[in-house]
Order: structure tokens, then sequence, then C-alpha cells
């Protein structure tokens, strides 16, 4: 806590890209002037004003590494949400969007503390953990990754093209899906919900001691978080981040 | 908006704003259980008036936040449910 204050302050960041990812999902990817940097995991807090003040926050955890320049957001479209849809569908490149941050230190990655890695998501809630498994490439951290991601069906995994690349010239990043909804018929992976069976099978032995962070729905998060300790790993190594019921 | 149970992770941009440094890797004791652990890994429960801290291994309420957001923005900060703040 040594150093000069810095006050967490609104600024005004400019989106420079958005890009589809997913049919409910979006990239918005951002330029802000006074950007101080941040880690891998941690969020920013958006703060959309009605023309008669009112104002409704909502956090977004920052998908792309520390080492890109942009802050890449991935924004789910909830037809009922009071902020999602404003920036799932009316943000064009050139307008502004008032944020802050980077927050949160508490849900981050550093490439130099190692690992092994056990990264567990639910839906959008891969952006956090995308912005780990990015940071370790753009480092050239060799720490062993497991990434275990759920998503309803197989055109709403996030950033699927992108972790099968990375995946594929990659011994030591693996990457399991599971789909709960619906499966392509050729499908050979999970097709149901994370449980502790298929924890027991992916996770990483918790004599390996991995560090496992956990990002989703909080049904899933809660799932999770009892199988792992419950399987042997140790609680204080398991960060979990909860979307909650979803404001929108 | 409803009470949602978060980490303590989602309460990190009001606890700057009070505090103006990242808190959520300092451990809080809990007066009630004596549990100690970092505040990112307790419980916080966030509405559009305030925000409760509570403790992840018996829910004691640990820091309860009410912002006023209009002119002059005001805030009542109650930390009695921490024994000690251990910052680094």
């Amino acid at each position: 806590m040594a150093g000069t204050v810095r006050r967490l302050t609104w600024q005004v960041g400019e989106i420079v890209e958005t890009s589809p990812q997913t049919p409910r999902t979006k990239s918005l990817f951002l330029e802000v002037p006074e950007w101080r940097g941040h880690r891998a995991g941690q969020h920013v807090d958006v703060r959309l004003t009605a023309e008669d003040g009112y104002q409704a926050e909502r956090s977004y955890s920052i998908a792309s590494a520390p080492e890109n320049g942009r802050v890449e957001l991935v924004v789910e479209r909830l037809d009922d949400g009071e902020v999602s849809p404003y920036l799932a569908d009316e943000l064009r490149d050139g307008d502004g969007l008032e944020l802050r941050g980077p927050i949160g230190g508490w849900f981050a990655w550093d490439a130099e503390e190692g690992g092994p890695l056990l990264l567990v998501a639910g839906g959008s809630g891969i952006a956090p953990l995308m912005a780990m498994v990015r940071h370790r490439k753009a480092t050239g951290s060799d720490t062993p990754v497991r990434l275990l991601y759920s998503s309803r069906s197989y055109e709403e995994i996030i950033f699927r093209q992108e972790l099968e690349t990375l995946a594929a010239d990659d011994e030591t990043l693996e990457v399991i899906h599971t789909l709960t909804r619906s499966q392509p018929e050729s499908w050979r992976g999970y097709d149901r919900r994370i449980d502790e069976k298929m924890l027991r099978k992916v996770a990483h032995a918790p004599e390996e001691h991995p560090l496992a962070f956990v990002c989703g729905p909080t049904p899933l998060v809660e799932t999770v978080a009892t199988a792992l300790v419950h399987l042997g790993h140790d609680p204080a190594r398991i960060k979990t981040e909860r979307f909650g019921p979803t404001g929108g | 908006m409803d009470e949602q149970r978060l980490d303590g992770n989602a309460a990190a941009g009001i606890l700057e704003e009070i505090f103006t440094f990242e808190i959520t890797t300092a451990r809080a004791a809990c007066v009630h259980c004596g549990a100690a652990g970092e505040v990112g890994a307790q419980m916080a429960y966030v509405t559009e008036i305030g925000t409760v801290l509570r403790c992840s291994s018996c829910d004691n309420a640990l820091i309860r936040i009410v912002r006023q957001q209009s002119t002059p923005q005001r805030y009542w900060l109650d930390l009695k449910g921490i024994e000690y703040l251990q910052l680094q």
C-alpha cells in the first residue's frame, strides 16, 4: 500500500471495435487514455447515465491480456437487463463509455505465481480466465493449465477458435468443454453440467496443489468450489467470482 | 435490483472508493468467530443502497457501507464486525 494515493476515478473509454462472439455475446474493445494497466482477472465498473440523471453500474471482467494495450470486455445480452442491451446493441465505434478500474487484486493471476492452474468457467465467466490464458501466452509462461469450460451449446462457446488455436500448439494448455443443453451430432466431449465426478477426472490431483479460479453463474461456482474442497483441494487455493443471478 | 450474494471481489470498487487502495487482498479477522481470511474471499451482498461484507465462515457482518449518491457524496462505514485488518 506504499506509494501515492491514486483515487479510483471514473473516466471515458472509447469504443474502437466491437466484435460478435456468439449469438448472445459480443466483445467490446476500448481505448482508455489514462489506463494504468491491469492484472489478468481484474474487472472494471461500467456506469451508464440516463438523461434524467439516473445511473446504473455493472462490473465487467477484463478479457484482454495486460500486455495488450486495449481493454476487451465481453458483454452478454440479457433481454430484461438494464445495462447489457445498451452495451450489446447500441454502442458503436467511436462512442464513449464511462468506466473505472482496474479493480480487485484478489481474483488475479500473474505469470510468476506459477501453478498449475485450474480454470473453470461457465458461459461469459470465461472472460477473466481468458485474460489469464492470454497473459500466460504473452509472457511465454509454461505453467500447466487446465481449462474446464461449460457452455450451453457449441455455438455459445466464447473464444472457441482462439482457445482451439492456443491449445493446438501448446502441450501444457488443455481445454475441456462441456455442452449442457445441446451438442453437435459428432460431439465426444462432456454433455452435462459440471459435477464432482467430472472434476475428479479433469482437475489436477490435490497433491499437485493447483491454483483454481472459478468464474460463472452462482450455482456453477458454488457447485465447483464445494466439489473441489470435497475432493481434497485446499480452500485457500480456490478463488471464485460469482456473477450472481445477473442484474444485466 | 435484488440483493445478490457475491464474492468479496464484488465490493472491491466501493472499498477502493473509500480506502483509496486495493483492499481485497488484505486479511480481515471476524470479531464473532475469529476466522481470518482475505477480504476477497468473504461474501458480499450488494444492493443499490449499500454493500455488506459477511464472514464466509459464520456470516457475521464484517463491513457495512451505505453510500449517498447525491452531492455531497457521503459514506457511512461500519467496521465493528472486524477484529483487525492485516494490510500488506
